[in-house]
Parts: structure tokens; sequence; C-alpha cells
């Protein structure tokens, strides 16, 4: 922990883990779809659903949905901003499994263009939160850097090609993980870096072979439209 | 961070600089900030502090309306009472305050997490009704939050500072220790006296369960808050006095972890037990869950 973490967030109560994290993983999900939310189908696991609505982890998530940071004064108000916004949503709840963690939210989205992603969060204490799949893929990354999400066929030289790449842009690697279903088949690779990752190079990499999917998760501020800056 | 306050102290004392000086110095180390950027960081959240206390609603009432206004029924009553008010002045306007940040938590209103947003209104009422009544300078301000972080960054290295896991001495304990060392150092005390401070503060709101109604952060809460800034200024009192912590700070400190460790889950956020669980509590819980499904 970090003097920033003691003294610190600036947020919008009344709690870091039910409002403040789950207005971030509103917003990491909406970052990575990288585009303004049309719909969203919010499915709320354990405390989240149970003391959620005191909490405002429901307004606080549309908050997030919208681009909203979490120490945003508009929260309290964001079911009116999202109508505005022309973001619609449902909720409902459900049991992810005994080992998921109580605060954890489930988001199915579809943005402006019609791009849909699948968002499975925990918020894990003090506003921090964990994304831990994606499209139905396990990951595990805090949404704090830029960070590269990479599903790929399991083969030699998938990390090299990557890791190859950021060395050659100078961008250092913060943590790297790799998942695989099967050797041979489905797998994925997270790379959270300490530099922006330059929006070809993601082209690029999502060009190369055995490569099913990029996804990448910017912290520049000049993310979708509805941005707040 | 370092992993105890009797480290920062060594420092300080062997190489004559100020306690928060010494901190200041490992903030800047861990993120590469300069000392000027440290400190315009820990201004800005002692600004937003300001802002919320001013922005205070004595309107606002939580989703469960079980918060809201108390703050301003406690300025109406000590502004009749005058001296006559138990409290007296100044510990009055420190409650007040320690309220309506609580509450303003609460009722979803910004604030600043410090060390959590449970425990968000003990230290800036201690600040910020302390420049009122001595005039501080910002930068004084700034100082003492270098010292209530070195704190809370040492409880949440050897113990924890979530209700979750330590119940609500974990939070409002951890916030008072911070406050009580962060008024010492505003009022020139040394850092052997700092440290007895947050050692005293701690102590005395050790066990305290975290035992919310209906799992909200409302009751007990709210008041909690006051209590830990009551419990921070006697602390800093009694340390500037000369009275001294039999038990070293660093060591009350890990005895908070076990005390955390061992208390039964049901009075660790869950909502289940204590308060939680008393017949109003219950019913209040179940109040509020039928009238969400009745939606």
């Amino acid at each position: 922990m970090q003097l920033k973490d003691i003294i610190g967030p600036v947020m919008v109560g009344p709690s870091s883990s039910h409002t403040a994290g789950a207005a971030r993983i509103g917003r990491v999900a909406y970052k990575l779809l990288g585009e303004p939310v049309a719909h969203a189908d919010i499915i709320l696991h354990g405390s989240f659903h149970t003391t959620g609505k005191g909490h405002g982890t429901d307004k606080a998530i549309v908050a997030g949905l919208l681009g909203f940071r979490v120490d945003d004064p508009r929260i309290p108000e964001s079911f009116d901003a999202a109508k505005e916004a022309g973001l619609t949503y449902g909720f409902s709840h459900a049991d992810l499994g005994a080992e998921v963690h109580p605060n954890t939210a489930k988001l199915v989205l579809k943005g402006k263009s019609g791009k849909e992603m699948t968002v499975v969060a925990a918020s894990v204490g003090g506003g921090r939160i964990h994304v831990t799949e994606l499209d139905g893929l396990t990951v595990s990354f805090s949404g704090d850097l830029p960070t590269l999400v990479i599903h790929h066929i399991d083969q030699p030289g998938k990390i090299a090609e990557v890791a190859s790449l950021l060395e050659r842009k100078k961008i250092n690697v913060a943590s790297m993980r790799l998942y695989r279903a099967r050797r041979g088949g489905n797998a994925v690779m997270v790379f959270e870096c300490d530099q922006e990752v330059p929006a070809q190079d993601v082209q690029w990499l999502s060009e190369q072979e055995a490569t099913v999917r990029v996804i990448y998760l910017s912290q520049s501020h000049a993310g979708g439209a509805l941005t707040h800056v | 961070m370092y992993d105890t306050l009797a480290q920062i102290l060594g420092i300080s004392e062997e190489t004559k600089r100020p306690f928060w000086e010494v901190v200041r110095e490992e903030d800047c180390n861990e993120t590469g900030l300069t000392p000027e950027e440290s400190g315009r960081e820990l201004l800005r959240m002692y600004r937003v502090m300001k802002e919320s206390d001013a922005a205070y609603d004595p309107a606002l009432r939580s989703e469960s309306g079980m918060v809201g206004g108390e703050g301003a029924k406690l300025a109406a009553y000590l502004e009749e009472a005058g001296a006559d008010a138990l409290l007296g002045s100044f510990s009055g306007t420190v409650c007040r305050r320690a309220l309506q940040m609580a509450a303003s938590n609460a009722c979803m209103r910004r604030i600043v997490a410090a060390p959590t947003a449970g425990s968000c209104g003990v230290l800036p009422a201690i600040l910020i009704s302390m420049e009122e009544r001595y005039g501080y300078a910002e930068e004084d301000i700034v100082k003492a939050l270098y010292t209530a972080g070195a704190i809370g960054g040492v409880i949440a290295a050897r113990a924890s500072l979530s209700g979750a896991a330590g119940g609500c001495q974990a939070e409002v304990g951890s916030a008072a220790a911070m406050a009580a060392g962060a008024a010492v150092q505003l009022r020139g005390g040394s850092g052997e006296q700092i440290l007895h401070a947050a050692a005293i503060a701690l102590k005395n709101l050790l066990g305290l369960a975290c035992d919310p109604v209906a799992g909200l952060v409302e009751v007990p809460c709210v008041k909690r808050n006051v209590i830990g800034a009551m419990d921070a200024l006697s602390a800093a009192d009694m340390a500037l006095a000369g009275i001294t912590s039999v038990i070293p700070a660093d060591e009350v400190i890990d005895a908070m972890g076990r005390i955390g460790r061992e208390l039964p889950e049901n009075i660790r956020e869950t909502g289940e037990g204590g308060l939680a669980a008393t017949p109003t509590g219950v019913a209040m819980r179940d109040r509020l869950f039928t009238s969400e499904k009745a939606e």
C-alpha cells in the first residue's frame, strides 16, 4: 500500500468496495469495450446483490459504464445520466459459484456500433478491482495499468512475439500472465504495462498468426465520447 | 511504506529530521514523485476534505432513511448551549464535523477515504477544526497528513484497515490513531509523543465490532466516527501531557491485527451479528429487503 491508498482515494460514498469498486468495474468494462455502451445486462453476485442497493452499487456500475470516475459527484444521479446518454440497462442476480468473490458483477455489454463484450470483475477492497473473466476467458488484472489481453492458440513463440514488440517500443511490462485451456488449445496472455501501447501496434498484434483476438485497455483520458475528464 | 513506527522514529531521531519528513522521503522513493508533487497530492486530499465539509447538506437522507440531518441537529444544540454543552465548544465542533462527513458518505456524497470510506469523518474533523482554531497553514496540515498516513500505512502492513478483516477497530480505530498522531504533530509534540498518541488511541478502541445494520455503512458507522474523533483528541492531549503508552505502538498494532483475526465472522462487516442481529436491526434489514423485492 502507498500513502495515496491510506489518505485517499477521493470517492463518492458510502463504501469503497460496494460503491467505488463498483463504479470502477463499470468504467473498466466500458474502456475494455472501447466505445460508448448502448445496452448493459448487469448481473450481481453475492454481497453485491444482497447489500448492493443500500450502497448504491447499481448506480455506481451504471455511472462507470458511462465513463464516470469513482469521485464523480454525478454517481447518485447516474440513472438519469444514462437516459440522456441513451444507455439502457437491466439488473438481475445470479450465483456465479462458491469460489467467486462475494463482490462480483458480470456485465454483458453491447456498444453503440453493435460490438459485444462480457466482463466479469470483482471489487476486492479499498476500491481496487480484479477483472476475472473476459468473453468467457479466465484472466486476472487490476485495470490500473494499460493492459493487453491476447486470445490466441497455444503454440511456441507467441510470448516472444509480444515481448519483442514491447521491447522495440520501449514499453515496460509490469506483470504478465498466461492461461491455457489445454496444450495446443485456446490460450490467453495478459500483459500489464507501464506505458500505453499505440493503436497500430495493438492492430499489428491482432493480425499475427494464431492470434484470435486482442483486447486493449487504455488508461489515456481520450477514451470514448462519454469519458469524464 | 515502513513496517514499524519505531523504525520511522529511529530514522527521524538519528538524522535529526522531523517524523513527517522521513515519511515523505519514503513516499517519494516509492512513487517516483518529487517532494513538491507528493505534497501537492496530499494538499489536494485536504482541500477535498474541506470541500466535502463545506458541502454538507442537512436535508440529505441515506437510501435506507436511517441517516441524515444529525450534524445540523448537533450544530443547533451547540449553538444554543454555547459553553454549557457537555462537550465544550471545540470538542463539539469536532463531533459535528465527524458526524457530518460520515453522514455525507452514507448519502453518496464525495469524501476522502481516510483510511476507509466508513471512517472518513475522523481525520478531517480533527484537521479542519484545528486549522480553524489555531490558524495553521495548509503546509502544516500536509505535514500532519504524512504522519497520519505513516500510522495508517504501518497498520495496513502489520494488521488491517478493513472492517471485513479486522472489525471496526481496523477502520475507526485506525482513523483515530492516525488523527491522534497528526494532532500531536500539529501541536508541536515530539516523534515519540506521536507514537504514544497513536498507541493510546488505538488501544482504546481495540476489539470494536463491525456490525452494520443491514450491512450498510450507516448504523453504527456514522456515530462511531464521533467516538473515533474524541478518542483521537483525548489520546493526543494525554500524549502531549507526557503520558505514555505502556505497550509500544507497533505492539498495539500487532494486538489489533491478532484480535481482528480472532473476531467471529458475524462481527466482521457481514451485517449478521452485534447490532445488526438485534430485533430492531433485523426488522430494519427485513424492511429494506422486502421493499427492494417489491419494486
